[in-house]
């Protein structure tokens, strides 16, 4: 994508005005690959491992870090997805967004839970999916993987496993896909 | 023509379009899946204020509306106001005044007048109103659970999720209304959701038991009810209203039954694939025969049993949309 | 020795019009010349480029009292009549209790009496309305009760309502009817049509007016008292009368400024401020009546003003009562109806000649002691005149009603033409729009 090119958020969101690529594919492939080991090497292995995705961005990385995780342990790994919409705080001020499917079948209790999204930014998503994996049982630990740090953090939320560090101003945006990473600006299209 | 009922009441299905009434089917979904979780719960309504106020009497649908709240976390105040002769001649507005006093975020309205809902939003512009049956008029939740029910009995059956499906399978989907339609808001519910939805619908009645101006509506008057019925992918059947009078526009139950019910005769002559719906409750052995409400293609029970998710998806659009919390 | 002047106004006459001055004095018509001099201590009224004809004589006005005096009274009805530009109004009788009785016929004359204007009484056909049997039809008349009606509802059963013409023939007094078969009515709240079928409102089918207008007709032919059709609503009403009327049978008819500007749709949003019996119809039938209107077919314009306390307006559509405001209105929206080129003779041909003809208040009557009304604005004539300036433009609000209640459909909408002026038996009772 070239910069100045346009590429749509999900329904509901700001369109995503490109400036310039930050990292490739390949980086980004890489970059999966090595918080794969990272949370392999952590956890000693994968006992007792999920792996929940938060929608819509963090779905393409969950996946992919649960097919690493496969290939270094061999063993099938538990993939589910989470929509956090329910449990946002800021429901009042922002639009209602789309509801998306929400997929986890199994209790969490003394689970090793490894939430996976795209981009960390305030920290709400991540309070909000917090809020709603206790409904799922009470897991051994939480552990958060991100594509991106664009710092601005709100709450006290901290990362355990970082594709790339990015430092932004709150005007600015990222998009973070399987395809790369650009950084550039939202607005109404 | 309303796109989304986000942030609006939910009074008719009158104007309401395709993608509204998708995308509540759609957020419906979620709910079905929260609703098989251990904890059925979300906070998406915490600290929110549900009324329900009940003129008539329907503890199903009641407690089905008070569920939903509650399993957006929202605090219910359950009124049943029971319509006695005392009660009627009682201003609407000072009902509601007096609960609002309270302050509440939407309230659910069902009424024995048409119109009520309408005629209670003008009062409290900053509550959502929800219409859980008003008179002859409309009956939203019951047409939107309806289609709900449609499409995911069609969906299951073509292996794919109704997310999936999105509007496709009603397209031209063969929709059969049998019985009062003159006095239900259920009928008049159904036929803006199957209509807006792109079905082809048919409606079969006692020439009394229709509206006066038929003609006028998006449907089609059946002349032979046996044909019809193996026309149908959908049979509809409403409740004949006996206690709004219809009683007097046919001879007699029996007569109606003979003409308009599906006995077990009728329901052999249907296709395998025909879905029979019925919106509760029955009479048995009026418009439906016993034994044909418990065969398998009678989903019935899953009609009830869908009326939780999709009234959590109403209240969730309608309130969660709203800008203002309580003040 | 009291004198108003009204100067440079447009004298409308049955026939003709022109510009001249006419003088008051003393409760009578003095002069009506060019440039007429000014007597000593006297009213002058402004009223070039406005119409001068004889004062607004309504028909069809709940007054309420007694019964329902929150609503509206007598006095609080007469002067949202002087207002809108009426010197006399008829009294209907179903109030709680009827006007069944000389008693309480006397009473509401007497206070009416009280009033600026002249109040004549509607005295029922029936006993309490109820349909069953005949009122005291000859005891009212000689009060001077000059119409009677079971107003509120028709006379159901033909065969009471033959023995009502037969009897009241001889009377000299003329019977009005509402004109709805309640049994095809069935309680409905709204026109039967495809608003009534969306909405799930009981409807009141067009035929229930038409086939009582039908019936009566022939028992007028079969008896020949004289009948008052009253707010007539449909089309085809209009058609039957008028058809009676070739045929010349002693039938008159009013319709109701509702019904010449507001249609069914106007139900929509459940609003029970237009709710009235008979319903607001569809726009064909709206458009039929202003059409005859123009053309000079309409008989009289009567307001059926049904005054209704708000808290009953709250309530459902279906419970609540029928009725809305119209003293206030009538003439403004009458004026409107007539279109482009309205015709001054037209004007208050229908809302004061003619109805004060019907009524029997051509001339005075010394048992009532009503004033002569619907004149030719001549000298010697009882001084009942009204002052209207067609150019106009102004806005109804419900916050300047007159009246004790405000069931008034048109809150916000604009109108053309407004009484500038109303002179009740010589006095002057508004003055630029405002009581004195």
């Amino acid at each position: 994508m070239s910069s100045g090119e346009l590429r749509q958020t999900p329904p509901g969101g700001l369109a995503f005005f490109a400036k310039s690529q930050l990292l490739t594919g390949e980086e980004v492939e890489r970059a999966l690959k090595r918080m794969a080991h990272e949370i392999v090497e952590r956890n000693h292995g994968l006992p007792r491992l999920s792996v929940i995705g938060l929608q819509t961005g963090g779905v393409a990385f969950a996946t992919r870090i649960a097919e690493f995780l496969h290939d270094i342990v061999g063993d099938d790994v538990s993939l589910s997805l989470l929509d956090v919409s329910f449990y946002r705080d800021d429901l009042n001020r922002n639009p209602v967004p789309k509801s998306t499917a929400t997929t986890i079948d199994h209790d969490l209790t003394d689970q090793t839970v490894i939430v996976v999204d795209d981009v960390l930014f305030t920290g709400r998503t991540i309070r909000a999916a917090l809020n709603a994996l206790s409904d799922w049982g009470r897991p051994r630990s939480v552990q958060l993987a991100v594509m991106v740090d664009r710092g601005h953090r709100e709450l006290p939320i901290r990362p355990d496993y970082v594709g790339k560090n990015l430092p932004t101003s709150l005007d600015e945006a990222i998009l973070a896909t399987l395809e790369g990473v650009w950084i550039g600006t939202k607005g109404e299209s | 023509m309303i796109d989304s009922i986000r942030g609006q009441n939910l009074l008719t299905l009158n104007d309401v379009s395709r993608e509204a009434i998708i995308e509540v089917l759609d957020t419906a979904e979620s709910f079905v899946e929260v609703n098989r979780r251990t904890i059925k719960k979300v906070p998406a309504l915490k600290g929110r204020v549900v009324a329900s106020l009940f003129f008539e009497e329907s503890t199903r649908t009641r407690l089905s509306f008070e569920t939903a709240a509650k399993r957006l976390s929202a605090d219910v105040l359950s009124l049943a106001v029971a319509s006695s002769s005392v009660k009627k001649g009682e201003s609407l507005r000072d009902t509601i005044a007096t609960i609002d006093a309270l302050g509440i975020d939407a309230v659910v309205l069902r009424h024995q007048s048409s119109g009520a809902a309408l005629q209670v939003s003008r009062y409290v512009p900053h509550v959502r109103v929800i219409n859980a049956g008003d008179g002859l008029h409309q009956h939203p939740t019951q047409g939107l659970l309806d289609a709900f029910t449609v499409r995911q009995v069609l969906s299951e059956r073509a292996g794919t999720s109704g997310l999936e499906s999105g509007a496709k399978l009603f397209d031209g989907l063969r929709v059969l209304i049998v019985g009062d339609i003159r006095h239900s808001r259920v009928a008049r519910s159904d036929i803006a959701a199957y209509s807006a939805l792109g079905c082809d619908v048919h409606v079969a009645a006692p020439g009394t038991l229709l509206p006066a101006d038929i003609e006028n509506w998006p449907v089609r008057v059946v002349d032979d009810f046996d044909e019809a019925l193996e026309w149908a992918d959908v049979v509809a059947l409403l409740r004949l209203q006996r206690e709004r009078g219809s009683g007097s526009f046919v001879p007699s139950l029996a007569e109606f039954t003979r003409t308009f019910g599906l006995t077990l005769e009728r329901a052999r002559r249907l296709r395998p694939t025909t879905i029979i719906m019925h919106p509760g409750p029955m009479n048995r052995g009026v418009e439906i025969d016993s034994r044909v409400a418990d065969l398998p293609s009678a989903v019935i029970e899953r009609q009830v049993a869908n009326g939780v998710p999709i009234r959590m998806a109403v209240l969730y659009l309608t309130v969660a949309g709203s800008s203002e919390g309580v003040s | 020795m009291s004198s108003i002047l009204l100067r440079g106004g447009l004298v409308v006459g049955p026939q003709s019009s022109a510009v001249a001055d006419v003088l008051v004095v003393d409760g009578q018509i003095a002069q009506v010349a060019a440039q007429v001099a000014a007597p000593e201590g006297c009213d002058v009224i402004d009223a070039s480029g406005c119409w001068v004809g004889p004062g607004f004589v309504d028909l069809h006005t709940h007054l309420r009292e007694p019964g329902r005096e929150e609503a509206e009274t007598i006095e609080s009805g007469a002067l949202a009549g002087a207002i809108g530009g009426y010197t006399a109004l008829t009294a209907m009788p179903n109030t709680e209790p009827v006007l069944d009785n000389v008693a309480l016929v006397s009473y509401v004359l007497d206070r009416g009496a009280r009033t600026p204007l002249d109040v004549a009484v509607a005295g029922a056909i029936t006993q309490g309305r109820r349909g069953e049997s005949l009122a005291p039809l000859a005891e009212m008349a000689e009060l001077g009760v000059r119409l009677f009606s079971d107003d509120g509802t028709g006379v159901q059963d033909p065969s009471l309502m033959r023995r009502a013409l037969t009897y009241a023939r001889p009377l000299g007094v003329r019977l009005a009817q509402h004109c709805e078969d309640e049994l095809l009515a069935a309680g409905g709240s709204m026109n039967e049509g495809a608003v009534s079928g969306r909405l799930g409102l009981v409807g009141r089918p067009a035929l229930a007016e038409e086939l009582m207008v039908q019936r009566d007709i022939e028992l007028v032919a079969l008896t020949g008292g004289s009948l008052h059709f009253m707010h007539l609503s449909t089309s085809r009403s209009l058609d039957l009368v008028h058809d009676a009327q070739r045929r010349g049978l002693p039938v008159s008819f009013e319709v109701a400024p509702h019904h010449f500007t507001l249609d069914e749709t106007c139900c929509e949003q459940f609003d029970p401020i237009f709710k009235v019996h008979p319903p607001l119809r569809p726009r064909a039938d709206v458009d039929a009546l202003r059409e005859a209107l123009r053309s000079g077919t309409i008989d009289a314009v009567a307001t059926d003003h049904a005054p209704h306390a708000p808290e009953l307006k709250d309530l459902p559509f279906d419970e609540a009562p029928a009725g809305m405001l119209g003293l206030e209105y009538a003439a403004s929206l009458t004026f409107e109806a007539l279109g482009d080129a309205p015709s001054p003779q037209r004007f208050f041909s229908v809302l004061s000649r003619e109805p004060a003809r019907i009524a029997q208040l051509r001339h005075e009557d010394a048992r009532v002691r009503h004033a002569g009304h619907g004149g030719a604005v001549v000298e010697g004539e009882d001084a009942n005149l009204v002052v209207f300036d067609p150019e106009t433009n102004w806005t109804a609000r419900n916050e300047d009603l007159h009246s004790h209640a405000v069931n008034s459909p048109y809150d916000g909408r604009a109108l053309r033409g407004r009484v500038r002026s109303t002179i009740a038996k010589g006095v002057l009772v508004v003055s630029d729009g405002v009581l004195v």
